[in-house]
């Protein structure tokens, strides 16, 4: 069985949370040992949040080792930039193209980096940076929440799980009346990746 | 069943299967989804208390009576019960009584970083550390078994990264039956007179004798054989990331790492060539094996500040050269300096208005906008711990002291008694005031204090999650009750001076704080306002008209985040404000440039 180190980053109320629960649990239902774990700051919503989330056939650690995630999803550029260190030449990382400046910016007081910075990063680490327009999609979808499952969807095409345990846990975990609107997202998401010239 | 829970889950799930039939709690990150998810259950009588104190007295009595009985708190909400905590060694229980204290290595979400494990030892009670979900469930059980055993309240000690981690577990027990309900009158063990109490350390030394020779056999210490070059002891999430650091080594896993099963560990030292421990925080292992006059490493190379985890053991390991040397690029990436994302006041927020009151008034935000250069602050605003606490950070810059819950009040009013001279401020939440501000307070009117009080009343505990409080006339498991009114309780202690103003209205603010500070006598200012992101009401959002707007930045001095900034023009997001609901930016404009986005302004500034 073969170890998945899956490195998740967002900005607080932008669903990352929920998205690694539901990865945590997709890989326990196809039978893996699995251990996630989240880091966020004080603040109820607005604070960076980086989840860990380790399946294999045995995990220990539930954080990820500098250099060995195999994947990282980020929900906005800069958190994606922020945790550059987890990343090696082999990894395949999925930014959504979309910005949330800090409060810092907001007040002029600093100013957000360029894209150029932030893919240069990323690109130093590795060659597989893969940007995709989450928000954008999401909203188009009809509800800029369903962001969390359209990146689940991206990422779902370069792990080992079927797709039909992806639907059960998504129907397990939702509210039914939210359930078609996400299993759209979770299919454009995937979509995505499966047809992209990456 | 397998299914994937977090440690906080694992515990409320292994105490409810232990037949738990009282839990108290009184919110703290990381403890607080204890008791959250114990309350789900209706066969179990939940409480948020009202601090660690009053919990631990609750469920001590619980245990009395024949209940078995579990509270859970934060390491520092430890420091809060302290006094029950060790009378609940000294007299016993009846039935189980077991403490979950949840530490906060690197400090996530705490004003500091202490080791709970040392109060296992003062208090003389046995303690239990999981070291991944499954560990949590399954040690609840045996805490309560243990508890019983020996007469004694167990500590379970869980971390951050233990509570808020989720992995497998098999929750394969039913809940136990709990049946001996009733109160066995014991004049000599539950009335801690001298003479009583006398009787009782005999006890305490006889059970900690009892329980360190049980030790040796408990299947939770268990030795993992491997090379004999290494042996490590270790215990909790350190356990972990040891095990994946060393794959080859021998390992004595310490389920229990107070009090220590001197002969297994020995016996573990007299077989391996190195002895190393591996644990978060203090040397609290590895002091007690170096008084046992065994040679070991630890705190030498592992560090005492902060979080553990798999990179931080790894890299101490190999500067010590318990492990090869990597060649010079892996493991010396230095991590770029990069923009941060401090955490903010959510838009709606009912403390902005009270803390832009303060920060205005007192020349102290840190926008040079609206303070002349070289013009000192003599306000002082002493703190507390909340969301609120949020107020000490820019723009707004209204907090200078932030010590333990409830300290704010009594540090006004020494700062008075001491004689300095300005305008002296303590600011505390509503559940903060009740939690331990009610005591200072009365200290101030007993000591004739002159201060203002303000009374932050977002009618809900906000930073942990929104549970119910005393003020809020909800219980833990969401039925309706008494509701303790915060004006008459300020009242009642002797304060006259005690204004109630709206948290969405500036000009009533700014008129409370005036006639407050303008009083020689000791005033309470109570400002309340729902926490928007409880209530989560939203109306038409404000919309700044570029026509009016003369860029002078007071709005932004609010700190709200839904005020930006887009190539240097100030506009506020829609998709985070929540209107007239809030509004205060839209009160404080000079220039009235604000406004809700479908009147008359937007027509205007197109």
């Amino acid at each position: 069985m073969k170890n998945i180190n899956l490195i998740m980053s967002g900005v607080g109320g932008q669903g990352t949370i929920l998205a690694s629960d539901i990865i945590a649990e997709v890989a326990i239902a196809a039978g893996y040992d699995t251990k996630k774990t989240d880091t966020l700051g004080m603040a109820q919503r607005g604070g960076s949040v980086v989840s860990h989330i380790r399946a294999g056939g045995k995990v220990y650690s539930p954080m990820i080792k500098d250099g060995q995630a195999d994947i990282m999803l980020g929900f906005e550029k800069l958190e994606a930039m922020r945790w550059a260190q987890f990343l090696n030449e082999k990894s395949i990382v999925i930014v959504n193209n979309y910005k949330i400046p800090p409060a810092t910016v907001n007040t002029g007081k600093a100013t957000y980096p360029a894209d150029e910075e932030i893919i240069g990063i990323l690109k130093g680490k590795t060659s597989h940076v893969i940007l995709v327009n989450g928000t954008e999609q999401a909203i188009s979808l009809g509800d800029i929440r369903v962001l969390n499952i359209f990146l689940l969807g991206c990422a779902s095409f370069l792990l080992p799980f079927e797709v039909q345990v992806w639907m059960d846990v998504i129907h397990k975990r939702l509210p039914a009346k939210i359930v078609p609107i996400n299993v759209s997202a979770f299919s454009k998401g995937r979509e995505e990746i499966q047809n992209g010239s990456f | 069943m397998i299914t994937l829970l977090s440690g906080n889950e694992a515990l409320a799930l292994g105490a409810y299967h232990a037949g738990v039939r009282v839990a108290t709690a009184y919110p703290g990150t990381p403890s607080t989804e204890i008791l959250a998810n114990i309350a789900k259950h209706e066969d179990v009588y939940a409480e948020w208390s009202t601090n660690e104190k009053v919990a631990v007295e609750v469920a001590l009595g619980a245990a009395y009576g024949g209940a078995r009985s579990v509270v859970s708190m934060k390491h520092v909400g430890l420091n809060v019960a302290a006094d029950p905590f060790m009378a609940a060694s000294t007299t016993g229980i009846n039935a189980g009584l077991v403490f979950i204290v949840a530490d906060d290595p690197g400090m996530h979400s705490s004003q500091n970083e202490q080791d709970t494990r040392y109060y296992a030892k003062l208090a003389k009670i046995p303690v239990l550390e999981p070291s991944d979900s499954q560990e949590a469930y399954d040690f609840m059980s045996l805490a309560f078994d243990i508890s019983e055993q020996f007469d004694t309240p167990v500590l379970v000690r869980s971390t951050t990264r233990i509570s808020h981690s989720k992995s497998a577990v098999n929750a394969n027990r039913q809940r136990q039956s709990n049946p001996k309900i009733g109160f066995p009158r014991d004049y000599r063990k539950y009335v801690m007179l001298p003479a009583n109490a006398r009787q009782r350390h005999v006890q305490i030394e006889k059970r900690l004798l009892e329980v360190t020779a049980f030790t040796e056999t408990l299947p939770v210490n268990k030795i993992e054989d491997g090379n004999s070059a290494l042996g490590v002891i270790s215990s909790g999430v350190a356990y972990q990331y040891a095990r994946q650091t060393f794959p080859e080594a021998s390992f004595l896993k310490l389920g229990m790492p107070y009090p220590l099963p001197k002969a297994m560990i020995k016996d573990f030292a007299s077989k391996v060539k190195k002895l190393l421990v591996i644990e978060e925080l203090d040397p609290f292992i590895e002091d007690s094996i170096k008084v046992m006059g065994i040679e070991v490493t630890g705190k030498s190379i592992i560090p005492l500040v902060g979080e553990l985890n798999p990179d931080v053991v790894e890299t101490c390991c190999r500067k010590a050269g318990l492990l090869p040397e990597l060649g010079s690029k892996e493991g010396t990436d230095e991590k770029p300096a990069l923009l941060g994302r401090p955490p903010l006041f959510c838009a709606g927020c009912p403390h902005v208005g009270i803390y832009f009151t303060l920060s205005s008034m007192g020349h102290r935000s840190s926008l040079s906008v609206r303070n002349k250069p070289g013009r000192e602050s003599s306000m002082i605003i002493t703190g507390d711990i909340g969301c609120y606490t949020l107020g000490a950070l820019p723009p707004l810059s209204a907090m200078d002291t932030c010590a333990c819950m409830g300290a704010g009040i009594g540090q006004a009013l020494g700062l008075e008694k001491a004689g300095v001279t300005g305008d002296i401020i303590a600011v505390i939440g509503d559940s903060t005031f009740l939690h331990s501000g009610i005591t200072p307070l009365v200290d101030a009117v007993y000591n004739n204090g002159k201060m203002t009080v303000i009374i932050m009343d977002n009618l809900t505990t906000a930073m942990t999650g929104h549970q119910d409080n005393p003020g809020t006339g909800k219980t833990a498991q969401g039925k309706a009750t008494n509701r303790v009114d915060l004006e008459k309780l300020v009242r009642g202690i002797g304060v006259n001076d005690v204004q109630l103003v709206d948290a969405f209205d500036v000009k009533g603010i700014r008129n409370s704080v005036k006639k407050s500070l303008g009083n020689p006598e000791l005033s309470v200012i109570i400002v309340r306002g729902n926490c928007q992101a409880q209530v989560k009401k939203k109306t038409t959002p404000m919309f700044i008209d570029r026509d009016k707007c003369t860029k002078c930045d007071l709005c932004a001095m609010t700190g709200c985040p839904a005020i930006q900034y887009q190539d240097g023009e100030i506009f506020i997001n829609d998709n985070l404000c929540v209107g007239d609901v809030c509004g205060i930016c839209r009160q404080i404009c000079p220039q009235h440039a604000i406004g809700p986005k479908t009147s008359s302004v937007e027509g205007k500034a197109k």
